[in-house]
């Protein structure tokens, strides 16, 4: 018999029973529609990670306290830490640095309030981050000096504040009830994954020390940022660093209570958590499509002792165990072939939803479906289908036709 | 006309149940010659359904020899069995058998199917078969919209689609009101008359075995009466 046959005897099988198809294969669509939406939606957060890491620059280098993992009591990292990089002897590498000390707080401009980022910064920053103002100045080494209440904006902050992102100059905001001069609006940055980076006061790096952000010894930074001097010079710059800061930690090698990470690394970082998450919706679609085979099998043992006349009849018009064989096979692979095709249809619409629900909550995640993704499902639930097939087929096709004949 | 389309010999076929052993067939011999139209009677348990078996090729006997149309049967495995029966043998059930989903032309291309024959000649040679059985005007029914009567027509349309050596009818009017289980009878009778197939109709029924020329008795295994 040719294939053709089969395929369109085996839909009509499984349409006339179609109650029973569908509860068959429910298995196989949810386990491949959890797979296709969860992999969608992962990527689509990936590409989202990538872009911002991506968006942060290639000549940057950030530096954590805390390294390698059993150093106890790591040393913070201090401004002392951050004027020894930016020696251009000991660090040639180097194009500036930004140490930064880095939390929240509560911005009022008579009777506004917002919650923003607070940032103490040196001028530098805005180097470093290649941001500059769209009006006033940025923050100058004299009002470092004076530990100055003075304030640069973000967009954001602004907006919220006075409803507008010019001719704010001038003007006086409370951050934590202490009154601070406006001298600059920073230009607009757009949102990351990372949330907006336009809500966001910067202040002087003294002033934050001083009055708003205190931490346990007065010259600690949270961030040190770096700029290398060019993209090629970023490794260079890192090896650098992490001289000067093991020299003046006193630590032993492979001891190191800091760590010093490019955008390179932060690629590499967001890659291997994709890498674990892929391989576990991997282990999760494996358990659902066994489970869904295995229900796929059950029906199939079933169909085969209801069809138990039908095959001797068969066989006594002919049939050889292959084609009862190739009969059986055909239809629990189209079985899970469907199942298979559901649960692509289902989780395409699952990963629209999310993307949509992430949209209107503002947080921009665009789902992708990969044609390989799609590709993999399919396969792979028809192959289930087969697999889990073979053993009631091979029943259906191994009974003795005049026993089959007599089947009541 | 004398060629042999049947011919066993010392046929025996030894069933195991468990410990016993029961002996079905003990060594049975017969002949059918081409064209002839038999009966084969005998009471529950005397083999006549094990004979069926053997000479529609649905069994291999444990023992004998059998020539089904000049090719030796008694040694071929499962396929080649299958092969066989699809050439040479058309069956007809007491309870028809149709696919019960399928239409009555589906059902007589069945058998042409699995000898692998292109659309279009199996379509023309199965609706070829159910206008000889007078079903030409019903040929996308399915069995649910026909009588028992026509149920059984299509099972013998698919019984002679591919032109067998022999048609082994089981109790072929068993399960039909006495109306069409005579027209059925007749049917058969005149099909052989007109192409000449050899009918073996297996019955316990005395009227049906009255319409052939030839009754096969059998007993405890072995033919005790053969009378034309």
């Amino acid at each position: 018999m040719k294939i053709g046959q089969p395929i369109i005897e085996a839909l009509e099988s499984l349409a006339s029973n179609k109650l029973r198809s569908g509860l068959t294969i429910l298995g196989i669509v949810i386990g491949v529609a959890a797979v296709i939406a969860m992999l969608a939606v992962g990527r689509g957060a990936e590409a989202e990670i990538t872009g911002s890491i991506e968006g942060i620059g290639t000549n940057l280098i950030f530096v954590f306290r805390g390294g390698d993992e059993d150093v106890r009591n790591p040393k913070p990292l201090t401004l002392g830490d951050a004027e020894a990089m930016a020696d251009p002897f000991a660090a040639p590498s180097v194009a500036a640095v930004a140490p930064m000390l880095q939390g929240n707080a509560e911005i009022t401009f008579s009777g506004e309030s917002t919650s923003a980022s607070l940032v103490g910064v040196t001028p530098d920053y805005s180097y470093v981050r290649n941001w500059t103002v769209t009006e006033g100045s940025f923050i100058e080494e004299g009002h470092l000096l004076g530990r100055s209440s003075v304030v640069v904006l973000g967009v954001d902050v602004a907006e919220e504040l006075f409803g507008r992102k010019s001719g704010l100059v001038g003007e006086t905001v409370r951050i934590e009830g202490q009154p601070f001069r406006v001298i600059g609006v920073m230009e607009e940055k757009g949102g990351g994954s990372f949330g907006s980076e336009d809500n966001v006061a910067l202040v002087p790096m003294t002033t934050a020390q001083a009055r708003l952000l205190r931490r346990s010894t007065a010259d600690r930074v949270d961030i040190i940022m770096v700029s290398a001097i060019d993209a090629d010079s970023v490794d260079q710059a890192g090896i650098e660093i992490s001289d000067i800061l093991r020299a003046r930690h006193r630590t032993a090698i492979g001891q190191d209570d800091f760590s010093v990470m490019n955008q390179k690394d932060f690629l590499e970082t967001a890659a291997t958590i994709t890498n674990v998450i892929t391989i576990f919706l991997g282990g999760v679609a494996g358990i659902s499509l066994l489970v869904g085979g295995i229900g796929i099998m059950n029906i199939m043992l079933v169909s085969v002792i209801e069809r138990t006349r039908e095959i001797g009849l068969r066989k006594a018009m002919g049939a050889r165990k292959r084609d009862i064989m190739t009969q059986f096979l055909v239809e629990s692979s189209l079985l899970s072939l469907f199942g298979g095709i559901f649960g692509i249809i289902l989780g395409w619409g699952i990963a629209t939803i999310v993307s949509k629900i992430a949209a209107a909550s503002g947080t921009p995640l665009t789902s992708q479906i990969g044609i390989d993704s799609v590709l993999l499902a399919t396969i792979f639930s028809t192959a289930v289908g087969l697999f889990f097939g073979l053993y009631p087929a091979n029943r259906a096709a191994s009974l003795e036709p005049v026993e089959a004949l007599r089947y009541e | 006309m004398d060629e042999m389309v049947v011919d066993a010999k010392d046929l025996r076929k030894i069933y195991k149940m468990g410990e016993m052993e029961v002996h079905a067939l003990r060594g049975l011999d017969i002949q059918i010659r081409r064209g002839e139209v038999l009966s084969i009677m005998g009471p529950s348990g005397s083999g006549k359904s094990t004979l069926m078996n053997m000479l529609g090729c649905l069994d291999r006997p444990t023992s004998g020899e059998y020539h089904l149309d000049g090719e030796s049967v008694a040694e071929m495995n499962d396929d080649q069995l299958a092969d066989i029966r699809n050439r040479k043998v058309g069956f007809v059930f007491q309870s028809f058998n149709l696919l019960p989903r399928a239409t009555a032309i589906s059902n007589v291309e069945l058998p042409l199917r699995y000898a692998n024959m292109g659309g279009r000649e199996r379509r023309e040679r199965a609706i070829a078969a159910l206008e000889s059985v007078g079903l030409g005007d019903r040929v996308h029914h399915t069995p649910a919209e026909l009588s028992g009567g026509q149920q059984q027509r299509v099972a013998i349309a698919r019984a002679l689609v591919n032109t067998p050596a022999i048609i082994m009818a089981d109790e072929p009017t068993g399960n039909l009101d006495s109306t069409s289980g005579e027209e059925i009878m007749q049917l058969l009778l005149n099909l052989n008359q007109e192409n000449r197939t050899t009918l073996i109709i297996v019955t316990h029924d005395p009227e049906v075995a009255e319409l052939t020329n030839r009754v096969v008795m059998i007993r405890d295994g072995v033919v005790v009466e053969d009378r034309s």
